[in-house]
């Protein structure tokens, strides 16, 4: 396929993610949809054209491993997963329900396709990086991509996987830092900055590219610069908007943490179909 | 005379011959914990994981979701309590194969002090879904003990001490998990005791016997799941029940006990432990005596309750 169909296809994918949020988290009533929808343009680049996996067998031992360790974005992955052919369509809207496998965080045990339940911050990170280094264990060339976030860098046990991934020379793993800036309490860089963001990767041993998360054409040519690199991992810093995709949510801290309405439900699914 | 922790070393070796699919990580306490046997053998297998415990129960998580059964090395207050939340977020609540093996566990660590000794774990262990516990009285239950856990689904737990204690098994011990072990009998008393406690249970046994007591002496290596049928059947006996451990009084297996009596057989209860208190600087021995874990202690507690 040449580039400009795939960021074509992309683009439907990622607006079809952004649809699915709103509606999934609007019906639920609770749920995050500011740092789903930053990183729906990342996630639809690893679901739909980068990654190597196959929904009819989620547990086969050679895919591609894709770690959510910032959990609270589930809905995203959960729409992803969906639209991938992992489980119909209709579950998405069970989300956060009573005997819902859509937990309010990814629960592996529960729905296949989440590699490793998630949600307390920089689990996931250390986990992905657990299936980096079985991979080199077991000679596989797998590799293992984890999507982790701003605020999740104020988490100690970042650090800790940070200097384990180098000092392990995995260059089977690809983070992806959703950098959208905003966290619970207000502004990243008020709350806690975690920022030279690309110096404090580096200085720990990694290959750091930064992009605009939101630019297909970037993030597919990171993925690809990543897969070359050899001998470290690779941080893929991506600036993105939280809330990417509707009006009244854009770079708005409120919602991280809160559903839609459902008058704000109805324009924002409008604004999304609209959208081209 | 042998540590517990010995007992990792040695059957680490055994399981990285049988099981191709163990790993063993440790946090910069490889010669400590004896998995510098494993490493040194299984090079490709281990994992240095430098201090950083949380990261390691992460990465172990991580590992166990390829289909290998991880084994991980400590201190138990680093083991259970630093890296708890990662233990029960990660490890436990989605049932994977990661086994917890850490050592220096209660007070005769001795001269480290209160920051390195742990008088809680057992309490904690096993209030979280999902997780086994076992505490092994000797080298030799301690050796098979883990050897088993290979078999057996899901996070286990499994206690070992620092100093060498005295065997009460021997080489040919076979570990049967989650049931208790009758190493005396008696009708007078049961004294349920697990970990370092059993040996000091018996020597109490013969206290006891000179003064016209018959106690039963029963090794609760297994604290969960709680062997309830064995241990209401020495009760419905005695009706009379001695606790012994080397962690508190609160929520271990005086704890779990109390629990199962309560509900099941209402009886006195005497519970031998740490009074909520933490522990210090000192021999091992110092320590056991000061807190009172010792045969005089089980004894005079059994008497109380004739």
């Amino acid at each position: 396929m040449e580039r400009e169909e795939v960021t074509k296809l992309l683009k439907e994918k990622s607006k079809q993610l952004r649809y699915d949020i709103i509606k999934m988290i609007g019906l639920a009533g609770s749920g995050h949809p500011g740092g789903s929808l930053s990183a729906a343009d990342i996630v639809a680049t690893l679901y739909f054209y980068h990654l190597r996996h196959d929904f009819r067998n989620p547990y086969w031992e050679d895919r591609d491993r894709f770690v959510f360790s910032k959990g609270h974005a589930a809905p995203l992955l959960y729409a992803a997963l969906a639209e991938a052919g992992y489980f119909s369509r209709e579950v998405l809207w069970t989300l956060r329900k009573f005997n819902s496998p859509l937990q309010g965080h990814p629960d592996m045990r529960k729905l296949p396709g989440v590699e490793i339940s998630a949600g307390s911050l920089g689990h996931g990170f250390s986990a992905a990086c657990g299936m980096a280094l079985a991979g080199k264990i077991d000679k596989k060339d797998y590799r293992v991509f984890v999507l982790i976030g701003d605020g999740e860098c104020q988490e100690g046990e970042i650090w800790e996987t940070a200097m384990f991934a180098s000092h392990y020379k995995l260059d089977n793993l690809c983070g992806i830092l959703d950098y959208n800036g905003l966290q619970i309490d207000g502004p990243v860089s008020k709350v806690m900055e975690v920022q030279p963001l690309a110096a404090k990767w580096q200085a720990f041993g990694w290959e750091v590219i930064e992009i605009d998360g939101h630019d297909f054409n970037q993030i597919i040519d990171a993925l690809e610069k990543a897969r070359t690199v050899k001998g470290k991992p690779t941080m893929i810093i991506a600036r993105t908007i939280k809330g990417k995709g509707v009006s009244f949510m854009e770079n708005v801290v409120d919602f991280h943490g809160k559903a839609p309405d459902r008058e704000q439900m109805e324009q924002a699914l409008k604004e999304i179909k609209e959208s081209d | 005379m042998k540590a517990t922790r010995e007992g990792y070393g040695d059957a680490l070796l055994e399981l990285g011959e049988k099981y191709e699919n163990i790993v063993v990580l440790d946090a910069d306490l490889a010669k400590s914990t004896y998995s510098i046997k494993f490493a040194q053998r299984y090079p490709e297998r281990f994992i240095e994981c430098g201090i950083a415990e949380q990261n390691m129960m992460d990465l172990a998580a991580g590992i166990a979701t390829c289909g290998k059964i991880c084994y991980t090395g400590s201190f138990v207050i680093f083991a259970c309590q630093r890296a708890l939340e990662q233990v029960r977020n990660t490890i436990c609540y989605s049932n994977l194969n990661v086994k917890l093996c850490p050592t220096h566990a209660g007070i005769s660590v001795g001269e480290d002090g209160a920051s390195h000794q742990t008088v809680e774990d057992i309490a904690i262990m096993r209030a979280i879904p999902n997780m086994k516990v076992i505490v092994p009285a000797d080298y030799y239950q301690a050796r098979e003990a883990i050897k088993e856990s290979a078999e057996i689904e899901g996070p286990v737990f499994i206690r070992l001490g620092r100093p060498a204690v005295p065997f009460i098994y021997g080489d040919n011990y076979r570990f049967q998990f989650g049931k208790i072990e009758k190493l005396r009998e008696g009708s007078d008393v049961s004294i349920f005791s697990t970990g370092i406690m059993v040996k000091k249970s018996l020597e109490a046994s013969f206290i006891l016997e000179k003064e016209g007591i018959e106690a039963e002496v029963i090794n609760v290596h297994t604290i969960k799941p709680l062997d309830e049928e064995g241990i209401l059947e020495s009760v419905a006996k005695t009706k009379r029940v001695v606790t012994a451990e080397e962690h508190s009084i609160i929520g271990g297996l005086g704890g779990a006990i109390s629990e199962l009596l309560s509900e099941k057989f209402p009886c006195k209860v005497k519970r031998v432990g740490i009074e909520d208190k933490f522990g210090c600087s000192g021999s091992a021995n110092e320590l056991l005596i000061h807190y009172g874990l010792t045969p005089e202690k089980i004894a005079f507690s059994a008497k109380s309750l004739l």
